[in-house]
């Protein structure tokens, strides 16, 4: 039985890890290849590396962290972050990178996950959508762009169910309004995309304690589960999380 | 022994690569075909899909050369697509109305699409990925690894089931997760070994054993 995924996030600025809180805020909590290979000894499932910086001037450093990753790296990895064309993903993958997510720039033209997706293959391509409640409207999200400082007015069902008519093998979903709050995921977001959706969604934002990420599988009906600090700052690690799945049902790999 | 990874320009093939250099095997990445059809040990990583990934094949005379090199006694991993392409046709990315595009033909059989629903109408996500459990009945490539084991998944098709099926995974349905060529030195597995922790690392271990013993 296919399990449910554990997946660490790093964000990543001139190759070091730092998390915001609600994306701004940086603490460093280290290299992200030892931390990576920390979360594949507790159990991880795979990591992603968003890369925080991702002015093309910067695109070198993850470029060079792609590599390092593929060399000592054991489990699947995804970079995220910045890619606006196919050549800038082509570098990427060619780097080593199992799967690259694409945000603002296929808002902006979403034909960049077409052509991405048929160069690289769907499994190669996620979509990140960074959504937001739409205030009064208890059942609709809007897509955020630009780190999540600009609105679209696109409706983040729609759009999702749009990039993976257009080939994302998954969506990494981003509640902008539980980003940072420790309250836990959105799961009527995350529900209103799986259930749309035909391929597997990451639910990401929100994960203060140990019980957040059966919820997000549970309520949010969502394939895997992200987080960040409460990993990297040792609060939880991945193993008690996939412990508490376990106990709640949910198939995991331990 | 000379082991090659078959280059059909399609990706990066350092994970492969590192992967059987932590089993202990030193393998050249190449898409020369005359290395390939005289190396001891080919791999045939996966990446792309089975009808781009079969004409590159083809126009690079590797498709040939990997079949010469079986013939001759090579031992022989297919990882992902790599495993499809051991066998005869792929329905993936084929022309419509035209004929299937044509695989490597060491095992019988068409690779067709992972369907959606299982038999109860439920539901599955595709593409499968992640991780799964792979049940086998001790198959000497599993050798140390307890049926059951999950391994790293990520594609939208899947291998037939047959006689050369050594292994299986359910998906919405169960398919084939890891094939033998009956009585030869010949594997093909579905999940990606390489990206699958230890248990991978001890299945490249294994492979690299009994490539190793088949010389």
């Amino acid at each position: 039985m296919l399990t449910k995924r554990v997946i660490p996030c790093m964000d990543v600025k001139d190759g070091r890890v730092v998390k915001g809180v609600n994306f701004v805020n940086l603490r460093d909590a280290g290299d992200p290849i030892e931390l990576a290979q920390r979360y594949d000894e507790q159990g991880a499932d795979e990591v992603i590396f968003l890369d925080i910086t991702a002015t093309s001037d910067d695109r070198a450093t993850t470029v060079e962290l792609a590599g390092r990753a593929s060399d000592e790296l054991h489990l699947p990895y995804c970079v995220g972050g910045g890619f606006r064309s196919v050549a800038d993903i082509r570098r990427m993958i060619a780097a080593g990178a199992d799967k690259v997510s694409v945000n603002s720039a296929a808002v902006a033209d979403p034909s960049l996950i077409t052509a991405a997706a048929a160069a690289f293959g769907t499994q190669a391509i996620l979509c990140a959508i960074d959504a937001k409640a739409v205030a009064g409207n208890p059942n609709k999200w809007e897509v955020y762009v630009a780190g999540g400082r600009k609105a679209t007015g696109i409706d983040a069902v729609a759009w999702a169910v749009e990039a993976t008519r257009r080939g994302a093998g998954e969506i990494l979903l981003t509640s902008m309004d539980r980003d940072g709050s420790r309250d836990g995921f959105d799961c009527a977001l995350t529900r209103a995309v799986a259930r749309a959706v035909d391929v597997p969604v990451i639910a990401s934002g929100g994960v203060g304690k140990l019980e957040h990420f059966a919820q997000g599988i549970l309520e949010g009906e969502a394939d895997a589960v992200l987080a960040a600090s409460v990993f990297h700052f040792g609060e939880l690690t991945v193993r008690q999380v996939k412990e508490d799945m376990r106990a709640h049902g949910i198939p995991v790999r331990l | 022994m000379r082991a090659v990874i078959v280059d059909y320009h399609k990706g990066n093939l350092r994970s492969v690569e590192r992967g059987l250099a932590g089993a202990g095997m030193e393998a050249r990445v190449t898409d020369d075909a005359s290395a390939v059809a005289a190396a001891d040990v080919v791999v045939l990583p996966g990446v792309g899909a089975f009808a781009d990934a079969a004409t590159t094949l083809t126009e690079l005379g590797l498709d040939d050369a990997v079949r010469r090199a079986v013939d001759g006694g090579a031992a022989f991993l297919g990882i992902c697509l790599g495993m499809h392409l051991m066998f005869e046709a792929g329905e993936e990315h084929a022309p419509e109305g035209g004929p299937l595009p044509r695989g490597l033909g060491l095992i019988p059989g068409t690779v067709a699409a992972l369907p959606r629903r299982d038999a109860a109408g439920r539901a599955y996500k595709v593409p499968h990925v992640g991780w799964n459990s792979v049940e086998h009945d001790g198959a000497a490539l599993f050798e140390g690894i307890p049926s059951g084991e999950h391994f790293y998944f990520t594609h939208s098709f899947a291998a037939p089931d047959g006689p050369a099926t050594i292994g299986t995974t359910v998906h919405a349905a169960p398919f084939t997760s890891a094939v033998q060529v009956p009585g030869r030195p010949v594997w093909g597995v579905q999940f990606h070994p390489e990206k699958s922790s230890d248990a991978g690392a001890r299945l490249l271990r294994t492979f690299v054993r009994l490539a190793s013993d088949a010389r």
